[in-house]
C-alpha cells in the first residue's frame, strides 16, 4: 500500500459487513422464520450455521475481525433451552472473556455482539440485525485488513526493552 | 482439486422475483473448482434432483453446492438425490438464499450480490468437506410414557399391542388422568369413568404394560434408541404385593384434608385412594398430613390392615431404565378460579371453574352428584356460566384458546337441567367454537332441548347481594347490559399448560412455546413428533385438546415409535466429535464442557510397551455439539462436518470479497 489508510475515518455510504455465527437448532430456524414471515432487515449480515452457539471458536471472531469483517454476532438458543444442554452458557462465557481480550488490544469489543434468538423468534432476529447493522454504523470501517503487512511488523520486535 | 457443480434454484419467484438467479449462476462458474453452474425453476422437484445427478455423471463432480431454500427443510432431498448417484451425501451443501436473502430483502441488487456471496461461502466450505461414513447404533426396543391420562394409556395400549414393552410411569396414585375427574364426555353424553374404566382394566393386564404409579421421572440421559432414564418410585408406605384394596385403612384414618382430585370442594384422608376405580387399587400415605409422620402418633391404618400392608418405613427408590422412544404425555392444568379478580378473585365460594363443576356433578363426587352450593349448601335455581375466562386475553399473555370449553359448557348447561330440572341457566359467551363431529348438534340440543339461554357478551364483574352473586354483564345481539342474581357461577377457565412443564421440557431436551406447551416439529406435518429424536407428544401437554384429539395424538405417537422400533438398527448421525491423541495434552478441558459426559479417559499400550493414558470420546454418546472442539486449547478435537478447517474457509471466503 503506498498511502496510509486513516482508521478512524468514516467513508460515504459506507454499509458494515457482518458475519453471523447461528445455532442450528434455534437461531438459525428463527432467522428462517424471519425469512418465512416476509420480515425485512438490512441485507449487511451473512449467517454461518453452526451446530450449537457453543462451537464457535474465538478464533474464529478474531479470524473475521482480523480479514476486515467489520463486525460478528453470535446468536444462541435462550438459557436452558439449549439443543445440546449448555453450548449457549459456553458460548457466553468465551464472549465474555473475548471482550477483555479485544478491548485490550485495541479492537472496540462493540464489533462483537451476542444474543438470545430462539426458533420461534423471526421478528426478534430481524430486531437483533437491524441492531447491530445500527451499532457498527456507528462505530468506523473496520481498517485491520488495509494492514497486509502487519504479519511481517508483528515479527518484528519492537519497543524500549529491546 | 474439488470437481464442484453449482445448482442455484428459482424457487418459482421466491428466490428469482428478488435475486438475479441466472446472473447468480453465471458468476459461480468463474470460481475456482466450480466444474458447472447453472440455474433451474425448482431444484427439489424430481426433474431438479435428476439434472444433480445427471451432471455429477457427466461432468465427474465430487462437490455439490445446492443455493436454494433453508438447509432446515431441504438439505435430506439434496442429500439422498446425491447419494442415489453414489456420491457421499456428506460432500453436498447448501446455501440458503431463500428464508435468509430473497424473503428478507427488497433491493434486487443487494439481495443478488448476498446471494453470490453466501455461495461463494458455501463452495468455499464444501471444498473441506471430507466424505462421512453414518455409524449403526443398536435400538432398545422399550417405550417409556410419561404420564397417564386417556392420552398415555392409549399409547401404552398401542405400542404394547405390537409387542413392545412399555413402562407407563404416572405421578398420581391412579393412572386415568383428567377424564377419571369428568362426569359424562361430550357429545355423547357417555360417564366418563364407563368409558375410561375399561381401558385402565385394558392396561393393567396387558403384560407388555408395566405401571409405576405414584412415581416420577427426574432424569434423562442418552439419545434416540438408547435413552437412559431415571424413575422415582414415590413411597407409598403401602406393600403393594400384600394390599388386598379392601379400604378398611382409608375408613378408619381420622385425617381429613382437602382432596386434590375434588379440586378442593371435598375431603380425603391422610391414607387414601384418589377414586374408586382406581389402578391400582392400593392405596398412599400423604406424609405431609399424616399423623404418624408428623406427630408420631395414630397408626390406625397399620392397625386394622388384615393384609399387614402398611408399611411406614418404605422409602423412594429410584430405579433406572434403559428405553428406546419416550413419549410425553403429562396433560394440562385448569386455571384457578381466584385468580381472577373481576369475578371474585377468590371471595366468592360459590364461584368455581368447569373441572369443580364436573366434580360436583359427578355422583361418586364431594356431594354425591347433587348441585349445591358450597357456600350454604341449597340446592342452586340460576345458574350462570361464563365462557373465554382468561383464554383469549392478551392481556393475561394467554391470546389462544382453550378449545374445550365451549363443549364442556354447553354439556354442563344440559347436566344442570337434568339434575334440576327448574332451574335457569345462562352461558355468557363471545363464540361458539363446536368444530368436531357431532359437536354443534350438541350446542343446539343445550339450547333448544334444554333451554340454556345463550347470552353473546362478557361478564364484567359479579357481586354480592343479598346472598345472591349479581353478574353484571352485556348481551351484545340486544346491545343491552344485564344483570342475573346467579346461586352458583361457573367460571370456564383457561386450560393452561402444567406448572413443572419447563422443567419437564428441559429434562427431554425438547422445545416450549411461549405458552409452555411442548413443540411438536412441525404445526401441521408432524404435530406428534419432536426435533429431538425419540421424543414424541401426545394429548394437551402439546396443546389443549379434546378426548377424540389426544386418542389420535396417541395413536400418531405411537405408530412412530413402532417404526423406529422396526428398523434393526438406526443410522447415527456421523457428525460428531474426534480427538487426535498425538496433539491432546490430556488437561480434560473437553470433560468439564462436554453435556453428555461423552469423553473418557482410556488407557492404550503405545507400541513400545508403555501404558499411556488418552482421551476418547464415545461415538454413541456424543451429540456433534461442537463444545469440546471449542474449547480445546492445542486443537486436538475436530467436529466432523463442521470442523475449523470448513469454518475458518467461509470466513476467510466472506472476507475476500469487502
Amino acid at each position: 500500500m503506498e498511502t496510509k489508510p486513516e482508521i478512524g475515518r468514516k467513508e460515504k455510504d459506507w454499509e458494515p459487513r457482518v458475519l453471523a455465527f447461528l445455532c442450528r437448532w434455534c437461531s438459525y430456524a428463527g432467522a428462517d422464520l424471519t425469512g418465512s414471515s416476509r420480515i425485512s432487515y438490512p441485507p449487511n449480515v451473512r449467517i454461518l450455521r453452526v451446530p450449537c452457539s457453543g462451537r464457535v471458536d474465538p478464533l474464529f471472531i478474531l479470524k473475521a475481525l482480523r480479514s476486515g469483517i467489520d463486525g460478528v454476532l453470535v446468536s444462541g438458543c435462550h438459557p436452558g433451552d439449549c439443543h445440546y444442554t449448555a453450548g449457549n452458557y459456553n458460548a457466553r462465557r468465551k464472549f465474555a472473556i473475548l471482550s477483555r481480550l479485544l478491548e485490550y488490544v485495541g479492537i472496540d469489543p462493540r464489533r462483537v455482539q451476542f444474543s438470545w434468538v430462539s426458533a420461534s423468534e423471526g421478528d426478534k432476529f430481524a430486531k437483533v440485525i437491524r441492531g447491530v447493522v445500527a451499532d457498527l454504523k456507528a462505530l468506523s470501517r473496520n481498517g485491520l485488513s488495509r494492514f497486509p503487512d502487519l504479519d511481517e511488523k508483528i515479527k518484528e520486535p519492537a519497543g524500549p526493552h529491546q | 482439486m474439488a470437481r464442484i457443480g453449482v445448482f442455484v434454484c428459482h424457487c418459482g419467484t421466491n428466490i428469482a422475483g428478488t435475486v438475479d438467479v441466472k446472473y447468480v449462476a453465471e458468476e459461480m462458474a468463474g470460481e475456482k473448482g466450480v466444474i458447472i453452474s447453472r440455474d433451474y425453476k425448482y431444484m427439489c422437484s424430481d426433474p431438479g434432483q435428476n439434472i444433480i445427478k445427471e451432471y455429477i455423471r457427466l461432468y465427474k463432480l465430487d462437490r455439490v453446492v445446492v443455493a436454494a431454500c433453508s438447509p432446515l427443510l431441504h438439505e435430506r432431498t439434496f442429500q439422498n438425490a446425491v447419494k442415489e448417484e453414489g456420491l457421499n451425501p456428506y460432500l453436498m451443501e447448501m446455501a440458503n438464499i431463500r428464508e435468509q436473502c430473497s424473503w428478507v430483502h427488497r433491493d434486487r441488487a443487494e439481495a443478488t450480490a448476498k446471494a453470490i456471496e453466501l455461495i461463494k461461502m458455501a463452495v468455499a466450505k464444501v471444498r473441506m468437506n471430507e466424505p462421512l461414513i453414518p455409524k449403526r447404533i443398536p435400538i432398545e426396543r422399550k417405550a417409556l410414557i410419561i404420564g397417564g391420562g386417556i392420552s398415555g394409556m392409549q399409547a401404552a395400549l398401542d405400542i404394547a399391542m405390537v409387542g413392545h414393552p412399555v413402562i407407563l410411569v404416572e405421578r398420581s396414585p391412579s393412572i386415568g388422568g383428567r377424564m377419571a375427574q369428568f362426569d359424562k364426555t361430550f357429545p355423547t353424553l357417555d360417564c366418563a369413568a364407563c368409558i375410561l374404566t375399561p381401558k385402565m382394566v385394558d392396561v393393567r393386564s396387558n403384560p407388555n404394560i408395566r405401571i409405576l404409579t405414584y412415581s416420577e421421572v427426574d432424569s434423562v440421559q442418552g439419545y434416540v434408541g438408547n435413552f437412559e432414564v431415571k424413575i422415582r418410585k414415590r413411597a407409598r408406605s403401602v406393600d403393594m404385593s400384600k394390599c388386598t384394596g379392601c379400604g378398611e385403612c382409608v375408613q378408619k384414618c381420622p385425617v381429613r384434608v382437602d382432596s386434590e382430585f375434588d379440586l378442593g370442594l371435598g375431603k380425603r384422608k391422610a391414607i387414601y385412594v384418589p377414586f374408586p376405580q382406581a389402578v391400582p387399587n392400593v392405596p398412599v400415605i400423604d406424609r405431609v398430613h399424616c399423623r404418624f409422620f408428623t406427630q408420631g402418633k395414630c397408626q390406625v391404618c397399620q392397625k386394622v390392615c388384615p393384609a399387614e400392608a402398611v408399611n411406614y418405613e418404605q422409602e423412594d427408590e429410584v430405579i433406572t431404565e434403559k428405553v428406546g422412544a419416550i413419549v410425553a404425555a403429562t396433560g394440562f392444568d385448569l386455571s384457578d378460579p381466584n385468580d381472577y379478580s373481576e369475578y371474585g378473585g377468590g371471595r366468592y365460594k360459590d364461584v368455581i371453574n368447569g373441572l369443580q363443576f364436573e366434580r360436583m356433578i359427578n355422583s361418586s363426587g364431594p356431594t354425591e352428584g347433587h348441585l349445591r352450593r358450597p357456600s350454604d349448601g341449597k340446592e342452586p335455581k340460576t345458574m350462570v356460566f361464563i365462557q373465554c375466562v382468561g383464554s383469549r386475553d392478551e392481556n393475561l399473555g394467554r391470546p389462544y384458546c382453550s378449545k374445550m370449553c365451549c363443549m364442556y359448557t354447553a354439556k354442563h348447561a344440559i347436566l344442570t337441567k337434568e339434575h334440576v330440572p327448574d332451574a335457569q341457566v345462562y352461558v355468557f359467551y363471545i363464540d361458539i367454537r363446536a368444530a368436531g363431529k357431532n359437536y354443534e348438534e350438541f350446542i343446539r340440543r343445550a339450547i333448544e332441548q334444554y333451554g340454556a339461554t345463550y347470552l353473546r357478551g362478557r361478564v364484567s364483574r359479579i357481586f354480592e347481594k343479598n346472598g345472591k352473586l349479581v353478574v353484571r354483564g352485556a348481551d351484545t345481539l340486544s346491545k343491552g347490559q344485564v344483570e342475573i342474581e346467579a346461586d352458583m357461577v361457573v367460571l370456564a377457565t383457561a386450560l393452561v399448560a402444567r406448572s413443572d412443564s419447563v422443567k419437564v421440557a428441559q429434562m427431554l431436551g425438547i422445545p416450549y412455546d411461549q405458552n409452555h406447551f411442548f413443540t411438536e416439529m412441525h404445526p401441521k406435518l408432524a404435530p406428534v413428533e419432536n426435533v429431538t429424536s425419540g421424543i414424541y407428544l401426545t394429548g394437551a401437554c402439546q396443546a389443549p385438546k379434546d378426548i377424540p384429539d389426544s386418542v389420535a395424538s396417541a395413536s400418531g405417537a405411537s405408530v412412530k415409535v413402532c417404526a423406529l422400533f422396526a428398523n434393526d438398527e438406526l443410522i447415527a448421525d456421523p457428525m460428531i466429535a474426534e480427538i487426535n491423541p498425538t496433539l491432546c495434552s490430556l488437561c480434560k478441558t473437553c470433560v468439564d464442557v462436554c453435556p453428555f459426559s461423552a469423553i473418557i479417559e482410556e488407557e492404550r499400550k503405545s507400541p513400545d510397551g508403555k501404558t499411556q493414558k488418552q482421551m476418547r470420546i464415545i461415538e454413541g454418546v456424543c451429540h456433534g455439539c461442537g463444545a469440546c472442539v471449542a474449547s480445546c486449547r492445542p486443537g486436538a478435537i475436530t467436529l466432523k462436518g463442521y470442523t475449523d478447517q470448513q469454518i475458518f474457509s467461509e470466513v476467510e471466503s466472506l472476507a475476500s470479497n469487502l
